[in-house]
């Protein structure tokens, strides 16, 4: 262990001093059916121990067999990445003493990934491209979950034993791990954020993940060292693991840039270590020494034959890639004719994508446009959630902007079903019927409204019949009381000045 | 090709003994040393034999593409799971804490 206490050191003096390097590896778990090398469910939340085999196990005898869908999405992933496919490759052992995998060994890739050499170009908030290169995405597997009973906080310094559910060992995993990052500057925390982030968006976009950072199902590790300004060799890196948000990777990364640049400026050294990230503070602790990739002792896992995908197969994989998100907001861009700022305006907000499958069930992009940027991101403000979290699908805003074109609902009224439907009444139209929102649309019903509202204010009608057309206002806000508000106001002035004429 | 015998150090075994989490004492750690180097050389006999047109090889039969549909498949209670087990709580198997590591 290593003592915790550190000066850190501000932020812009690290930057006068040293020049950051970067390194990110993303683990993200599959959300196939079943577990990489055995039929098991894979489902969240399952009581322990219940969606387990001999196979995952580790049980004597057991053999495993790979998931083709597991293969399949790890060659997807590796062409959306740009990187080349393996001609041919193997599994390894990676052998190493923990309880959370039951067989002492994690089944995963060593010097023979599936997916290599590849990159991920990133925008950055001031929409400037940063290319990420890939180094591998790799298969492999989860590990079970550990939980520390006894001891101080739960943790597994002090705990008296530990308690194993190895319902998500063997999960499908791939690890993807970028080259060295250099060059980002004062950028660094941001280059990491915006790249966890685009992945993020493009695994969904492969629908190959939950991609939820918060359940786990998408973890970054943060390898961070410091070279000296000048220098040419690369310091002593440390390695954050299981960073689980967006922000926690930013500020995972500027936490280990002062922490480092602290060690560094005091005389010491940076001893090569895993680290914790605490989400409370911000900040990172000791964890174990790092073990070296040798003393992992690899080898080709002779349980499993060697995974050689054919260029065909490999060629037809790449015909089933989505429109990725890039491809996506290029795209809409031009369609709706966006500047750069509008854009970008619209992806920091969350509504991108959302307007998109508005557009995709129907809506004009306008329509679209207007109400995921004015009134669902009030709704949203007022109730504190991400715009996506909204109780609201792009299919049910799409017919709702229908049902306005249509006359069926005013713009007011529309306002009121979207209120129906995020309080969980219901689809729309389900909201238009039990609310009895529907415009009066019924002329003989408006007359019979008009006639009262004119007999009621006999001057203005007067008015309106000496030509005052613009007195006509007062009769349509008499109008519109009388029907709740549900008439469509341009047709009540129409119908009052043929009344009067 | 080396031609040196292969051998293994005392320190090796040491270092591979703690990776196994064997406790081996400093007697036996001279006694595996030379075991260790004796079979070592052994196995490389094989490299004798083999030339250098002859790939090494992982698995015994020439196959490839060895899938699994993605369908779920029966496993085991979490009774059947735990009646190996020397010592369970809650549906978990228990284990002794581990020392100085974290996964
Ligand atoms: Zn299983």
């Amino acid at each position: 262990m290593t003592t915790n206490t550190v000066d850190l050191v501000d932020y812009d003096e690290v930057l006068e001093k040293f020049d950051p390097v970067m390194g990110l590896e993303v683990h993200v778990e599959l959300h196939t059916n079943t577990k990489m090398f055995c039929g098991c469910p894979t489902t969240f939340g399952g009581e322990p121990n219940t969606q387990v085999c001999p196979t995952c196990l580790g049980l004597p005898g057991a053999l495993p067999v790979v998931n083709k869908i597991g293969v399949e999405s790890a060659i997807r992933i590796g062409l959306a990445l740009n990187c080349e496919i393996a001609e041919w490759c193997r599994f390894a052992r990676k052998n190493y003493f923990y309880p959370d995998q039951p067989k002492n060994f994690q089944t995963s890739q060593y010097d023979e990934p599936i997916a290599f050499n590849g990159y991920l170009d990133v925008e950055l908030d001031d929409g400037e491209i940063f290319r990420v290169e890939i180094e591998r995405a790799h298969m492999e597997e989860d590990t079970g979950k550990s939980l520390h009973v006894g001891g101080a906080d739960g943790r597994i310094h002090g705990a008296d034993y530990s308690l194993l559910d190895y319902n998500r060992a063997g999960v499908p995993l791939i690890e993807i791990v970028t080259k060295t990052i250099e060059g980002t500057g004062e950028r660094a925390p941001e280059v990491a954020r915006a790249y966890v982030t685009a992945l993020r968006d493009l695994l969904r976009a492969l629908d190959v993940s939950d991609v939820r950072m918060d359940q786990g199902s998408m973890r970054c590790d943060v390898n961070l060292s410091l070279m000296p300004k000048g220098a040419t060799v690369f310091g002593t890196r440390s390695e954050t693991k299981n960073v689980n948000s967006l922000r926690s990777v930013e500020r995972a990364v500027r936490y280990e840039m002062s922490r480092h640049a602290g060690v560094l400026l005091s005389g010491g050294s940076v001893v090569q270590e895993t680290r914790h990230f605490d989400e409370s503070d911000g900040s990172t602790r000791s964890g174990r020494l790092k073990e070296t990739s040798e003393d992992y002792r690899y080898f080709p896992e002779p349980d499993l034959v060697p995974v050689a995908p054919s260029r065909e197969w490999v060629e037809e994989l790449r015909g089933t890639l989505p429109e990725l998100p890039w491809q996506m907001r290029n795209r809409v861009q031009k369609e709706w004719n966006l500047s750069d700022a509008e854009l970008r305006d619209l992806v920091n907000a969350g509504a991108l994508d959302l307007i998109a499958a508005t557009v995709k069930a129907g809506a004009p992009s306008g329509e679209a446009r207007s109400w995921w940027v004015a009134y669902l991101t009030q709704q949203a403000n007022t109730q504190g959630v991400d715009l996506a979290d909204l109780a609201i699908t792009p299919a049910q805003v799409a017919r709702v902007i229908a049902l306005v074109a249509a006359g069926d609902l005013t713009n007011k009224l529309a306002r009121q079903v979207v209120d129906g439907v995020l309080a969980g009444e219901g689809e729309p139209d389900a909201v238009v019927e039990s609310r009895g929102l529907k415009v009066v649309s019924d002329d003989g019903a408006l007359l019979a409204a008009i006639d009262e509202a004119l007999a009621a204010q006999p001057d203005v009608a007067d008015k309106i019949r000496d030509g005052k057309v613009a007195a006509a206002g007062a009769i349509v806000g008499a109008v519109m009381k009388t029907t709740k508000g549900q008439a469509d106001a341009k047709r009540v002035r129409e119908l009052i000045i043929q009344r009067c004429s | 090709m080396s031609t040196e015998p292969p051998s293994i150090t005392r320190d090796e075994v040491a270092h591979l003994a703690r990776l196994a989490r064997l406790t081996v004492s400093e007697n036996e750690l001279d006694v595996f040393a030379g075991q260790l180097g004796d079979i070592l050389n052994a196995v490389a006999k094989v490299s004798e034999v083999a030339g250098a047109d002859i790939p090494p090889t992982s698995h015994a039969l020439p196959l490839t593409n060895v899938f699994r549909e993605d369908v779920v498949r029966p496993g085991l209670t979490q009774e059947q799971a735990l009646s190996g087990a020397p010592k369970s709580e809650d549906g978990r198997f228990a284990v002794p804490r581990i020392l100085g590591e974290e996964a």
